[in-house]
């Protein structure tokens, strides 16, 4: 699934789900477990993932292939793209703290976590190895949002459910969660025949 | 004295503070490098060495460090070794660099080191923040190994790539997919804290 070849919307599509970010690659494992807790916070956190994902892969493109590469700093790749987020993160909590106070209420403490999130440095990291254009990589990180956003509160939505439920002991907090997030996962699993990928 | 402190720290990050399955930290990569046991070893590897030699770096500059910028610095350090450890990697191994992938790499935001250098090594001298880092290495790296064999056993049938069950094996191909890390890091959370940490309560 390298070069030219998958169209926009196939990226698309694998990203949010046969592909999903979390659920099979792992990424943002740590802020997943413990934000997923509220479906309103959970929803906070996966719009901010969203908005910064799509962002920051746009600019770690650029930077990539116009900087690095051309100065033979392939090295530095890791270096840079996490100060490119952490810039980032830290100049969109100025902007909407500045431009809208309600936005910046429901959004402004979830931006700070952001950078630590490794599924944004994960999705920059695998546009550069499948050799994604700019176009395919903008795609690429907001699918990669989007799918992180949709497993997030699909996972709060169960949480909440779950505060009833007896869970037996030693399983409760991050060893049912890990359970769920299994079965989602499993559930993910079967979008992997709507588009004929594997 | 000093050495008693270490004992100290060394057997609270092995066991009873352990960071994957008390504090569930570095969950991504436990769960995505556990299909293979020699994958797993040189990551865990790459980890004890980052871990290890970024609380040092940090603790020796830690009066250094301006409060205000002290996490784009803590960030900085770590990327700077997990450099090492992909340059490293690639000229050695470079079969393994290629299927760990991007994982190499997102060792920099591994909870567990921003965790240890936050709450450790900006409080400590270098030398015992030193053998915080590699003990907690260790701790990630002992869990990962009895996943990653039990992952491998049972979904491929192999141990460090030599097959040990014989072909009546039915091999669970969902061990070495998502779902299977998932479980398994489940489990081994349940039979730890259901069994070992009774007396914590469990409640979190």
């Amino acid at each position: 699934m390298s070069g030219q070849g998958p169209g926009l919307f196939t990226i698309f599509f694998a990203a949010v789900f046969t592909g999903n970010i979390l659920l099979t690659l792992y990424l943002g494992m740590c802020s997943f477990l413990a934000v997923s807790r509220q479906v309103r916070t959970a929803i906070g956190l996966g719009a901010a993932v969203v908005f910064v994902m799509t962002a920051t892969s746009a600019i770690n493109w650029l930077v990539y292939y116009y900087l690095l590469l051309p100065f033979d700093l392939d090295h530095l790749k890791y270096i840079v793209f996490i100060i490119v987020v952490a810039a980032f993160v830290q100049l969109v909590e100025m902007v909407i703290e500045r431009v809208s106070e309600p936005l910046y209420q429901a959004l402004g403490i979830f931006l700070p976590l952001i950078t630590v999130n490794c599924a944004i440095l994960g999705a920059a990291l695998f546009m550069i190895i499948r050799h994604y254009s700019l176009a395919q990589s903008v795609v690429y990180g907001a699918g990669s949002g989007v799918g992180w956003l949709v497993a997030i509160v699909a996972m709060a939505g169960i949480r909440e459910r779950l505060k009833n439920a007896r869970i037996p002991r030693g399983l409760d907090g991050a060893g049912i969660a890990l359970i769920i997030a299994g079965i989602m996962a499993m559930a993910f699993m079967g979008f992997a025949g709507m588009l004929g990928l594997n | 004295m000093n050495l008693k402190k270490m004992r100290t720290v060394t057997i609270a990050n092995l066991g009873r503070e352990n960071q994957v399955f008390v504090h569930v930290l570095g969950i991504c990569s436990t769960l995505a490098v556990t299909n293979d046991l020699r994958n797993t070893l040189v990551m865990c590897l790459g980890l004890i060495f980052t871990t290890g030699l970024s609380n040092l770096t940090i603790s020796a500059l830690r009066s250094w460090i301006p409060q205000r910028v002290r996490m784009m610095v803590t960030t900085l350090i770590i990327a700077a070794y997990v450099i090492i450890v992909d340059i490293v990697l690639k000229a050695t191994a470079p079969d393994i660099s290629r299927q760990l992938g991007p994982y190499v790499g997102l060792i920099i935001t591994n909870c567990i080191i921003m965790g240890r250098a936050e709450a450790f090594a900006l409080t400590n001298r270098p030398l015992l923040s030193l053998v915080d880092g590699i003990t907690a290495g260790i701790g990630y790296s002992w869990v990962l190994m009895v996943i990653a064999f039990l992952r491998e056993l049972m979904g491929s049938g192999t141990v460090w790539g030599i097959a040990v069950l014989g072909d009546w094996w039915v091999k669970w191909s969902i061990m070495v997919m998502a779902p299977g890390a998932f479980f398994m890091l489940a489990l081994f959370v349940w039979v730890v804290k259901g069994r070992f940490l009774r007396d914590e309560g469990g409640a979190k």
